[in-house]
């Protein structure tokens, strides 16, 4: 049985905003199968007594001092906008609230 | 037959639970250097790392923690020894980097507690909310929805975003749930809300402006028959934005679900907006499948991990809970309960405490702001401290206990500051407001006010002391109410043989 | 004066006055004219702002000021640092035309350095490959033989040096994307410590991963480039606040007499080339004859890094590449006014990002999505432990680890290109590294029989002593040339039109 269905792929680029073909989905799903399948071993070694490793340096409590540096200006914060006007964003209509 | 709030807690128990976040008043963002004016103009707040641009890092602002520490010392909470931020991840067009950088299962403050005093048909009773989290995370931008016919997000033509907003700092904090506050929860909400802001303000990590959003509650609540045990399913009401509005919020939701369940329908797990005009919540858009966050920790961000020297002197640098400085206050001014509760909603205890700081004497300062002072300010939409300085008013009062002014003087004195006719003894000296204390003066007036009701001055010599009253009155009528009753009817009393 | 020198060599000439930063950098402009049609290293070329740079640099020479060491020699940047309005791919569509508001802190350090920024090179979309075949325009080819690839994803940078385009380059490294392509373009590449270079400024694919470092001919060049972009970064909150070791001196000193050096027994066998075991065993006889003492020994747990390293750089990159959604730069698709901010935000994903970047970011999706977190993303950080672990023990008993850079030299374009896992095997001995966030360095160590192609010898030191690879990386350097009597791009054909 494959570890991962096609609707699980369709799913996922949902979760991920990609549109995707019917074509690129089957083929996703049979890729993602066959990796799936050489990344689950992982599992094998990783006990429960094994603390996990999020970032490989140990440190902590790095911080900035609460100080106002410049912003850009607004002609550079929209210089890479593919749409803008009054000053802000233009992007199409927004479905719904969060 | 649809049932009431009275009926509906009859055979409902509700259980609340409130998320409130706070908009820390940092000079700079949570993990970026760009400033946090409110009203800037748009976009002018931003740098690529609050705009999400590729490539930029975040840096965690001390101060955001450190304020989100205080805020777990003064809620009793545990602070935790190693924290982490994670992204939760989903994609909205006013989050720039389309995950929020959060704080999941390992916030920084746990298990806290605020204790909320209401008044019952029993009298006032504490509630103790217990807090489940305090945790840091950041802001969203703003969205500014054009065209179509209601101006709002549904049928608009496009949409303008603005990233000032993106990026403040926010701590959110959540408790536990709430039970057993019957017909009491709107209230224990409410008071909740009110006991939060109180602290957030005396610790002055926040604005705390409902009105602006730099506090904002969401009220989750669910009912349970009563004596079931059960607890049943909840609704989320997001944005609940003034503390009435809180109070309705949780009422309108206790009606709504009674009725639904009463009528054999389920409480559906949502999210609800609250409608500020009629207090009912509509439902948001339903979403076909729930989101799935996605939280791993931020691999951009070390941990915190405040060590205890840290935590100590945070903690004393806490200012005096503001439960315990009302007791303090309260006794120290021989406050009855119901004038106590007025100053303190009427947000003018630390006004009336700085006016007695200046040497003024309690019950003046008091009944000055919070009488004429507060009508004229609540007549013209502004704060009083926006009509005249403390300083000003400690000054009148003084004047008052010296005997300098009367009660009726030293109004018109405050009407001129507030006028802008200058200081207060600039505005005695031009409206010539001083009281008449030349007893002469006082003996002519008197004998005028005698000469012109003789019938009555022959009753105060016979004894009948109550009648003065009318010539007194007549006396402060003739010296232009400049004159100190009090002298007035001494001097009557004695000139008529009493 | 010539193109081949190398970076060093190039800096004495400026200093000496034999030649200017605009003759310099107008040179590898005319090397860049006559070759890059055939290899196609570079995506952008910035002959404006690089001479600018370069009048400066002669200007302050001139003057008699003070210059850092490299000031005037000229350098490719992968397209995945930002340079202030310069176009920054990262090698993909969905950032076409994108010219960023700021300078990478890399950047700016060149910058301040006087390093000449000749342009940006290509590379896989965001990183993620081992070819550059993945670049959203179009391969690189291998100087050494225009049909194989130049390894990736720092493709471009890897072979801008081996064709003389460029005596110096930057690339970022998240499994091995410095250390492959220059082992199979037979160039020097090197993975700092992660924290070591600052990654502000880095189009992130695998956050914890990703590091950038040099790219050169030699080592001496690796490490002079090393120390100009190094050290502590008050905006990248990951980046070590302690100086980098003396990599210079520690190139210079020649002597490895007494050094404990551990061969890693699971990084060599199945899947290893032949000519390639070859070579790296002729390499460790070098280090012997230096004197020494060479230490089998076993990492039990690297067998399962390639697994875990799939688990968690999809991860990252599912959550890092969110934001390119259309919004605030980059590519817009299918905005008609009528579709939603959502249904254009799906469409320029689908439109914008290549296959391979899709498949890592569904990859990613799936680990971190409840339910699969625990096996997948929650496994892999657990193996991460271990492998740590394995490096720790490893170093206990041991100066540096070595080990081939890359199981095979560098094979056809188009060979793998359908086959992601077996894509995925070219970075097997690299990845080890970027999972403890230690440092690591390719350099070449000889021909493999079979093909005449170059093989890269890796050297891993422990955290923060970058400065071991620096000193064995030398002098193996040192006695392969003693030994071949010429650098080993000598033995490379000459690419048509080239100086």
């Amino acid at each position: 049985m494959a570890a991962i269905s096609r609707d699980e792929v369709a799913n996922l680029a949902r979760l991920a905003r990609i549109s995707m073909s019917d074509a690129e989905l089957d083929h996703l799903a049979g890729e993602m199968d066959v990796i799936l399948g050489a990344v689950a071993r992982v599992q094998e070694v990783a006990g429960a007594d094994v603390p996990p490793t999020s970032h490989p340096l140990a440190v902590s409590n790095v911080t900035r001092d609460d100080v106002v540096t410049p912003s850009l200006t607004p002609e550079q914060a929209l210089s890479g906008a593919p749409a803008s006007s009054e000053q802000r964003f233009k992007v199409p209509k927004i479905l719904g609230e969060e | 037959m649809s049932l009431n709030y009275d009926s509906a807690l009859e055979i409902y128990e509700p259980t609340l639970g409130l998320e409130v976040h706070v908009e820390l008043n940092t000079n700079s963002k949570m993990f970026c250097g760009c400033a946090t004016e409110f009203g800037a103009q748009p976009n002018t707040q931003t740098c690529p790392v609050c705009l999400g641009l590729p490539g930029s890092l975040p840096v965690v602002n001390k101060r955001a923690i450190e304020s989100t520490i205080l805020i777990g010392l003064a809620l009793n909470c545990s602070i935790a020894p190693f924290s982490r931020f994670a992204r939760k991840n989903y994609f909205y067009p006013d989050m720039p980097k389309n995950f929020q950088t959060s704080q999941y299962d390992e916030p920084i403050c746990v298990n806290g507690s605020l204790d909320v005093e209401i008044e019952t048909d029993e009298g006032n009773k504490v509630f103790k909310v217990e807090i489940e989290r305090v945790h840091m995370e950041e802001d969203t931008g703003k969205s500014l929805h054009v065209g179509g016919s209601t101006g709002r997000i549904h049928g608009a033509d496009y949409s303008l975003l603005d990233y000032n907003r993106a990026g403040i700092p926010l701590v959110e904090i959540v408790t536990k749930i709430v039970p057993n506050t019957g017909k009491y929860a709107p209230l224990v909400a409410r008071g909740y809300v009110a006991a939060l802001r109180d602290i957030l303000r005396s610790l002055k990590v926040s604005d705390v402006k409902m009105e602006q959003g730099s506090l904002r509650c969401d009220v989750n609540l669910s009912l349970s028959k009563r004596g079931s045990g059960v607890l049943g399913t909840r609704s989320e009401t997001k944005n609940v934005n003034s503390l009435r509005s809180v109070e309705r919020a949780v009422t309108g939701e206790i009606v709504r679900q009674a009725n639904r369940l009463q009528s054999g329908e389920k409480v559906v797990q949502e999210t609800r907006h609250f409608l500020e005009e009629s207090g009912q919540t509509r439902p948001g858009r339903s979403k076909e499948q729930a989101e799935d966050y996605r939280y791993f920790p931020e691999p951009d961000l070390v941990p915190v991990a405040p060590d205890g020297k840290w935590i100590e002197e945070l903690r004393k640098s806490l200012p005096e809970k503001p439960a315990e400085r009302r007791k303090r206050l309260q006794q120290a001014w021989a406050v009855p309960d119901k004038e106590m509760r007025a100053m303190v909603n009427a947000e003018l205890l630390d006004t009336v405490e700085q006016t007695v700081l200046l040497g003024a004497d309690p019950t003046r300062a008091r009944s000055w702001w919070l009488g004429e002072i507060s009508r004229i300010a609540n007549e013209r939409s502004v704060l009083p401290t926006d009509l005249i300085t403390v300083s000003d008013v400690a000054q009148i009062i003084e004047l008052i206990t010296k005997g300098e002014l009367t009660d009726k003087l030293a109004r018109q004195v405050v009407e001129g500051v507030i006028a802008k006719e200058g200081t207060p003894s600039q505005v005695i000296a031009k409206r010539s407001l001083k009281v008449v204390s030349d007893d002469s003066q006082l003996m002519k007036a008197i004998a005028e006010a005698i000469a012109a009701a003789p019938e009555t001055a022959q009753k105060v010599r016979d004894g009948n002391i109550p009648a003065a009253g009318a010539l007194i009155g007549a006396v402060m009528k003739l010296t232009g109410g400049q004159a100190d009753a009090a002298r007035v009817r001494q001097l009557l009393l004695k000139h008529l043989g009493q | 004066m010539s193109i081949r020198d190398n970076a060093w060599q190039m800096a004495a000439a400026l200093n000496n006055k034999e030649i200017s930063a605009v003759e310099l950098t107008n040179q590898h402009y005319e090397q860049i004219n006559a070759v890059d049609k055939d290899v196609h290293a570079f995506l952008y070329l910035d002959k404006e702002g690089a001479l600018l740079q370069a009048k400066e640099v002669d200007k302050k020479r001139a003057a008699g000021e003070r210059l850092s060491p490299l000031a005037g020699v000229p350098l490719a940047l992968k397209d995945v640092m930002t340079q202030k309005d310069v176009p920054t791919t990262c090698g993909s569509k969905i950032l076409e035309n994108w010219r960023p508001p700021y300078d990478s802190t890399v950047v700016t350090k060149l910058k301040d350095a006087g390093v000449i920024i000749l342009g940006k090179t290509n590379m896989d979309e965001f990183a993620m490959g081992s070819s550059t075949e993945n670049s959203a325009f179009g391969p690189t080819h291998n100087p050494w033989d225009l049909t194989r690839i130049p390894g990736g994803s720092g493709g471009g940078s890897s072979a801008s040096l081996a064709a003389f385009e460029a005596p110096l380059a930057i690339g970022t490294d998240t499994g091995g994307s410095i250390r492959q392509p220059a082992a199979v373009t037979g160039t020097v590449g090197v993975k700092p410590t992660y924290g070591g270079v600052s990654r502000y400024g880095l189009v992130a694919f695998s956050s914890s991963l990703d590091q950038a470092g040099p790219c050169a001919r030699t080592v001496l060049d690796a490490a002079l480039l090393h120390q100009v972009i190094a050290g502590f970064d008050p905006k990248d909150s990951t980046s070590i606040n302690q100086a980098l070791p003396d990599v210079v001196a520690a190139t210079k000193k020649l002597d490895i007499k007494g050094m404990k050096i551990g061969v890693v027994k699971q990084l060599a066998g199945e899947g290893y080339q032949k000519g390639v075991e070859n070579k790296f065993n002729e390499a460790i006889a070098e280090l012997v004859k230096l004197g020494a003492e060479i230490i089998e020994l076993s990492c039990p747990n690297f067998e399962y890094a390639l697994a875990a390293y799939y688990l968690i750089a999809p991860s990252e990159c599912s959550s890092n590449l969110a934001r390119f959604d259309s919004i605030r730069f980059g590519l817009r698709v299918g905005d008609d006014k009528v579709k939603s901010a959502e249904e254009v935000m799906n469409l320029t994903r689908q439109a914008g990002f290549g296959r391979e970047v899709k498949r890592r970011i569904i990859l990613g999706t799936y680990a971190l999505s409840s339910g699969y977190y625990d096996a997948y993303y929650g496994s892999a950080q657990k193996v991460r432990t271990l492998i740590k672990q394995d490096f720790d023990n490893a170093f206990a008993k041991c100066d540096v680890l070595v080990s081939p850079t890359a199981p095979t030299t560098a094979f056809k374009i188009g060979e793998k290109s359908n086959d992601p896992l077996a894509m995925y095997l070219n970075d097997i001995a690299t990845i080890p590294v970027n999972m403890a966030g230690i440092g690591g360095m390719s350099l070449p160590c000889g021909l493999a029989e079979e093909d005449n192609l170059p093989v890269g010898f890796q050297i891993m030191s422990p955290a923060m002593k970058d400065d071991r690879m620096y000193l064995v990386g030398g002098a193996l350097e040192a006695a392969l040339l003693s030994k071949w009597g010429k650098p080993i791009l000598d033995f490379a054909p000459k690419l048509a039109g080239s100086k």
